[in-house]
């Protein structure tokens, strides 16, 4: 009778730190705006504006995150994103601005279609190393950050490409019944690798690989073609980002992802991953994405020096370790 | 009747050294032998030559008088030959369930989009566990929160949910406690029971006295001699691993 009573009683506290996350998403929320009716009397959750803009910062961090999660659910990283990100960027503003100022939709998309072949390449690379070559993923991936940044600056000449295209400026400005674009395309990425590393085979054989490669590799799966594939998932979501960012300001910038990739890192860790492997969902690094934006957009909200920003997110990645900690405790504690 | 497994003349050379010099030994259906020696006898190299893991440089291996040497580990293990790792190649963080099926695992549609069928997949294990007698406390949960014995017991499970008609088994009771030990000697029997052939590697004579039908010592690559339990004992064992003839 104890046993069980003490049972519940350490289930109730797992699903609690299960749903950490959600509850620090909704106490900062919460702060902000107690923090906003006593300083200024106007409503800091309830004004569409600053819904819209947390929802676009969180979309720029979520694109980067995306595909990273399940790199590392598989016991991987890839610091990589941020170059493949901003090569997509360059090359999506190279292609419009080469067809000139009255390209068509046609262009745009053959842009598009460019940009992300371009970070594919990159997640090609990552993989092939990886997986053939044995170089562990932080060595690899910190190898072609340097070559996709170097490539990606080379080939804008070291500049912002600007661009002038009224299709492009409408993809990144629009809204979808209220809905900030980048944050409908963020989403519905979101649902994609949801599905994946939920509800298919490869993303069972995705955890499997981060608690144990022995695993996978004797039930006869292609260990190097899943590893590429990972990569390749991984670049082309921080692709999106490029495209996304490219659309939103009419520019192409190499170094437009690099200032997102530790977030990005932050938000999967955040959302319950561990750098082991084998852990880490979807959904956590949507709620992860979703505190950064809240914390970097309060901040400056509340007429905060903006540096607090590092400062408050940094607090949060450590918390974020030290209540996964106590909860690999509570269940070791139980078996 | 023909012999389940027929080991005829195994030889295998590394370089200028030649780990297995010359290997025969039949087995049958539903029983358990047991190699036995020192290490560095040839053990796992004899067990890796039947799995496919490696290819003999003379001699072949037959099941049910189907030749499998010249095969890859994927088609041995498709004709029927389940090989236990020490280290089980679990993946901790996930069920029974998707363990049993790992990398052959069940979907369902759902929108015209494939699904894991997970419940499928736990209910099979549940089942496939109460068959050697062993009851999964949580299907849902990963198999990191089960004990040792369970573990080896999800192991098995798999190779006789794949109908394994041969069960190799690498030092199974070598990471466990006691009655951990007795657990897997118990398992051993219940597969037995069902016609599964097994070769079990051990060099710990109690359980090679609980587990064997027969015991194949093997000694510097060589068979140094071949006993059932009842007409040997430890001394003997222990006097033919260390490479004293017959």
């Amino acid at each position: 009778m104890e046993n069980v009573a003490q049972n519940k009683g350490t289930s109730f506290v797992k699903s609690l730190l299960n749903a950490w996350s959600w509850l620090f998403l909704i106490l900062i929320l919460g702060f902000f705006e107690i923090y906003a009716q006593i300083e200024t009397g106007n409503t800091f959750l309830f004004r569409v504006y600053n819904l819209q803009s947390i929802a676009v910062a969180a979309s720029q961090i979520l694109l980067l995150a995306l595909g990273l999660t399940l790199v590392i659910v598989a016991g991987h990283i890839d610091l990589s994103i941020a170059f493949s990100s901003g090569l997509a960027s360059v090359v999506i503003a190279l292609v419009i601005r080469a067809a000139g100022p009255d390209a068509g939709w046609m262009i745009v998309l053959l842009a598009t279609v460019a940009g992300l072949l371009s970070a594919a390449l990159v997640g090609i690379v990552n993989g092939w190393l990886v997986a053939y070559l044995s170089v562990p993923s932080f060595i690899g991936t910190l190898g072609t950050y340097g070559v996709a940044r170097g490539v990606a600056l080379i080939i804008a000449g070291g500049a912002v490409v600007s661009i002038r295209n009224s299709y492009a400026r409408d993809l990144g400005n629009s809204n979808i019944l209220g809905f900030p674009i980048p944050l409908v395309a963020a989403m519905v990425l979101a649902l994609v690798c949801h599905y994946v590393l939920k509800h298919t085979r490869f993303g069972a054989h995705t955890y499997a690989l981060g608690a144990n490669p022995a695993s996978v590799e004797r039930a006869g799966v292609d260990v190097k073609r899943h590893l590429i594939i990972l990569f390749v998932i991984s670049a082309l979501t921080a692709g999106m980002g490029g495209l996304i960012y490219t659309f939103r300001f009419s520019a192409g910038a190499a170094n437009s992802g690099e200032p997102i990739l530790l977030y990005a890192v932050a938000a999967v860790f955040i959302g319950g991953a561990s750098l082991t492997g084998g852990q880490g969902t979807i959904t956590g690094t949507v709620i992860g994405a979703f505190i950064i934006a809240v914390i970097q957009f309060g901040l400056v909200f509340s007429g905060l020096p903006p540096y607090w920003q590092f400062v408050a997110v940094g607090l949060v990645i450590i918390i974020a370790v030290l209540v996964d900690q106590s909860k690999d405790r509570i269940v070791g504690g139980k078996a | 009747m023909t012999a389940l497994l027929k080991v005829d003349g195994l030889k295998k050379r590394f370089g200028g050294n030649e780990a297995v010099k010359n290997v025969t030994f039949t087995l049958n259906e539903g029983e358990c032998v047991v190699l036995a020696g020192d290490n560095g006898a040839g053990k796992s190299t004899v067990i890796k030559m039947i799995s496919g893991v490696y290819q003999p440089t003379e001699g072949a291996v037959y099941l049910r008088d189907e030749k499998l040497t010249g095969r890859s580990p994927e088609a041995v293990r498709s004709a029927g030959i389940e090989t236990i790792y020490q280290d089980l190649a679990l993946a901790d963080n996930l069920d029974p369930g998707l363990n049993l099926y790992l990398g052959r695992e069940r979907v369902v549609k759902r929108l015209g989009l494939p699904f894991l069928d997970r419940k499928t997949m736990r209910n099979d294990a549940v089942e496939v566990m109460k068959s050697l007698g062993i009851v999964v406390p949580d299907p849902a949960a990963p198999v990191r929160e089960m004990s040792g014995g369970q573990r080896q017991a999800i192991a098995i499970a798999r190779a006789i949910h794949w109908q394994a008609r041969l069960v190799i088994m690498d030092e199974p009771t070598a990471a466990l406690g006691v009655p951990e030990q007795r657990e897997v000697m118990a398992l051993i029997h219940r597969l037995k029971a069902k016609g599964v052939g097994i070769i079990l590697i051990s060099h710990n004579l109690p359980d090679i006295f609980a587990a064997a039908d027969r015991i194949i010592v093997l000694a510097r690559g060589v068979v140094a001699g071949e006993r059932r339990p009842a007409e040997t004992n430890d001394e003997e064992i222990v006097r033919m691993m260390m490479g004293a003839t017959l």
